[in-house]
């Protein structure tokens, strides 16, 4: 309907933004890309995202609204969603074709997917000023060289702890090591406190340990190969389930860690760390938003609310200081009018990106935005995340929900102590080769 | 009002002549029943189609979609290319998670009647003796029936849960500890400790069904043999429970059917772990398929656990309660 757009004024469009692009500033590029626009008709252009609350929702209004009176002709229409409801109605639209114009995209394998039945938009050339800004963040959003979406927020996982209870054990410093991990472990079961919550009931949190300690053992070659190829013969894939293993057998996690959910409810393993149950828990950069929302005065841990990176493995061939992490990227379907790049560049510019941080909506990927995060705790993970080695996107996710699957379950029967680290290879090895 | 009794009654004429004509053609002229075979035709399309439609638009059509998804390899978007013919299913039926989720389906059937079959009656027959509070004990037993899947399973989940948990504490009340893992994260303790949430959540639907059929039961059999000396006990067991039987028979179908395509008390207890001591074949489809995206593996899934369904539907109906059905036929035979 309204996406038919005559080609030439679309191309128009996309040369003015590109000549205007290099100028620079917000306000020229949207200026630019305004005039060519008007001539050719009207746009409506469907936005989803999931800031369906509070200022996060205004902010969006305001931005699409801001971009509607930058571009005469272009309308956005903003639906927000309940992150849960967003996940589900954008599959049901995968399925029917009818996908918004402007849409959340995980990346990794389930991108490959799609832009292998040519549903997405190359975005390297049309938004390629954007994507050398963004840097490395895009890599998760990469097919072949050529970027398909935009990260917007980009966070890492790590250990969310509670540092009353590291000081009531006697822990003086965050552990480093696996060494200083165990210790600590054995310093907190000794005070009487269960050291680690794990939702291996949801599967992916107990994963996270596993993908961890193969960002460890393997290096960045090995592993950025195995994306592709998907090729897990590397002996150190057989390593990182031993070191799980050794993890498994010190008993470090709340009981009934196996039917454990991650995050619904107080029994969760967010609810637990939140209610001071636990002493600390693997979690990515939305556990402090996830506590806040367990607790009654809505603060989570509070004042006692502490961060450290996934420590380093002695001996591991891997990037010590690699971080796991993921995000949510804007994203284009092939079919989208080229003015939905444009309002995707515009979300991810100087200007919206600090809007972003400042309202602590997500972990802003534009490096002009960094400074302008005001939680503590999410200032130190966005350091620790600048400052990785690289950021690894969740194997689940980079591999694809099929291979990733059935490597989740695996690792969950290794908590349970039954799969070996043979085991979780094979299992991945097999899925992996179901997909080729 | 008065049109639409006519046109009722007419109909009912209709089919009476009808189903006569069928076997004799005993109407008196036959364009007449044409005519009237043609109008009831008409009717009957105009009140069945809407209902036709939607069986087809949600039960046959995604029916059908399943059966195409499971001979294709497809991610939930874009065409259909991928054809794999059988490959799916031989997955499936290789698949160690699918046959222990049969496994537990078949554990879970078998259970559920040895388990709820002798306490239902043994309650039935308690309530069915008259007493005070008879009806608020009926009631209280049927509750957990009435009470909403997700949230009798939300409960029963926080009451499990391992040391702070109702339960737990209970039992460390009487000196007993419970699991380390707590019981729906033990894998040996999961599949039975489900079972006590379904007999718990289900009995009360087998009583009242139970209650039901003892109505049916004619008072003066009972006195009958009261009055030949048949004690309590052989009074329950040679006569009311023998008249119970097509009730019984009855609820043990609905329980079989319920039992192969159990999916969210699981689900939400504990969404087929620990290790996947608890999955069912209903869990293996939901997780292949939304979870995974791998919608022609969930297809075949699908089309198995219809398969088994409507076998063991097919099987009952046929060796099992077409005793009744003979039995009734029978009967209004010799009347």
């Amino acid at each position: 309907m309204t996406r038919a757009l005559p080609k030439l004024t679309a191309l128009v469009a996309g040369a003015a933004l590109a000549l205007s692009a290099c100028g620079g500033t917000t306000e020229e590029a949207t200026d630019g890309a305004s005039a060519p626009a008007s001539g050719g008709g009207d746009v409506t252009l469907t936005w989803w995202h999931n800031s369906n609350t509070g200022e996060g929702k205004d902010y969006y209004d305001k931005v699409a609204a801001d971009f509607e009176a930058a571009n005469p002709g272009v309308t956005i229409d903003v639906q927000a969603m309940q992150h849960e409801d967003m996940v589900t109605k954008l599959e049901a639209a995968w399925q029917s074709g009818d996908v918004p114009d402007i849409y959340m995209e995980r990346g990794g394998g389930e991108l490959a997917d799609k832009v292998e039945a040519g549903l997405v938009k190359d975005l390297s050339e049309a938004a390629g000023e954007t994507v050398e800004k963004l840097g490395g963040s895009v890599n998760g959003w990469t097919v072949d060289g050529k970027t398909y979406g935009l990260p917007f927020s980009m966070g890492v996982v790590g250990f969310w702890y509670n540092t009353e209870l590291f000081e009531q054990a006697g822990i003086t410093e965050a552990p480093t090591t696996m060494e200083d991990l165990y210790a600590a472990i054995d310093k907190l079961k000794a005070a009487g406190i269960d050291p680690i919550s794990v939702g291996a009931g949801d599967k992916w949190p107990a994963a996270h340990y596993w993908y961890y300690f193969a960002l460890r053992e393997c290096s960045e070659e090995v592993l950025s190969d195995a994306v592709t190829s998907l090729d897990f013969t590397d002996q150190c894939f057989v390593r990182a389930g031993e070191d799980l293993a050794e993890l498994v057998g010190k008993e470090p996690f709340n009981p009934g860690f196996l039917t454990t959910p991650a995050q619904s409810g107080p029994t969760s393993a967010s609810g637990l760390l939140a209610t001071r149950k636990v002493a600390m828990e693997l979690a990515g950069h939305w556990e402090p938003g996830v506590m806040q929302g367990l607790t009654e005065d809505e603060q989570g841990l509070g004042e006692a609310t502490g961060w450290f990176a996934f420590p380093e493995v002695e001996g591991g061939e891997g990037d010590q200081s690699a971080a796991l992490g993921g995000g949510d990227a804007w994203a284009v379907p092939a079919d989208a009018p080229d003015q939905a790049v444009d309002f995707v560049e515009y979300l991810l510019s100087d200007e919206i990106q600090k809007g972003f941080a400042e309202l602590d909506m997500g972990l802003p990927t534009n490096p002009t935005a960094s400074q302008y995060v005001a939680d503590p705790a999410l200032a130190k993970l966005l350091e620790v995340r600048d400052a990785a080695g690289y950021v690894q996107l969740y194997f689940d996710t980079a591999f694809g929900t099929s291979v990733g699957g059935a490597m989740n379950d695996e690792i969950a029967l290794a908590f349970a102590g039954q799969a070996t680290a043979q085991e979780i290879v094979d299992a991945t090895q097999s899925a992996a080769d179901a997909e080729k | 009002m008065t049109d639409a009794t006519t046109t009722r009654k007419r109909a009912a004429a209709a089919v009476t002549t009808a189903g006569e004509g069928g076997r004799a053609k005993r109407s008196p002229s036959p364009r007449s029943t044409r005519s009237v075979n043609w109008r009831m035709g008409l009717e009957i399309a105009v009140f069945v189609l809407p209902a036709l439609v939607l069986f087809f638009m949600f039960v046959v059509w995604p029916m059908l979609r399943a059966v195409q998804f499971s001979v294709y390899r497809w991610k939930g978007f874009g065409p259909l290319t991928d054809f794999v013919g059988l490959r799916n299913y031989i997955s499936v039926l290789t698949n160690d998670v699918f046959l222990g989720a049969l496994g537990h389906n078949l554990f879970i059937v078998v259970a559920s009647v040895a388990i709820q079959l002798p306490l239902g009656i043994a309650v039935a027959l308690l309530l069915n003796r008259k007493m005070k509070f008879q009806g608020l004990l009926r009631t209280i037993v049927f509750i957990p029936y009435i009470l909403a899947e997700v949230i009798a399973g939300v409960v029963w989940f926080q009451l499990l849960q391992p040391r702070y948990g109702v339960i737990d504490s209970i039992l460390a009340g009487l000196g007993i500890q419970g699991p380390a893992q707590g019981f729906l994260g033990t894998p040996d303790l999961a599949l039975w400790t489900v079972m006590v949430v379904l007999t718990w959540k289900y009995l009360g639907f087998a009583i009242i069904l139970f209650l039901a059929g003892l109505q049916g039961v004619p008072q003066e059999l009972d006195e009958a043999a009261q009055i030949d000396g048949a004690s309590w006990w052989q009074t329950q067991r040679y006569i009311t429970i023998p008249l119970l039987g097509p009730t019984l028979r009855t609820w043990a179908f609905l329980s079989m059917v319920g039992a192969l395509q159990l999916f969210d008390m699981v689900w939400i207890l504990t969404g087929g772990g620990p290790a996947n001591a608890t999955t069912t074949m209903a869990t293996f489809l939901i997780n292949e398929g939304t979870k995974r995206s791998n919608y022609g593996i969930a297809g075949a899934a699908s089309v198995v656990l219809f398969v088994v369904a409507l076998t063991m539907a097919l099987l009952y109906q046929r060796f099992i309660l077409s005793r009744d059905t003979a039995d009734s036929d029978k009967r209004k035979v010799r009347r």
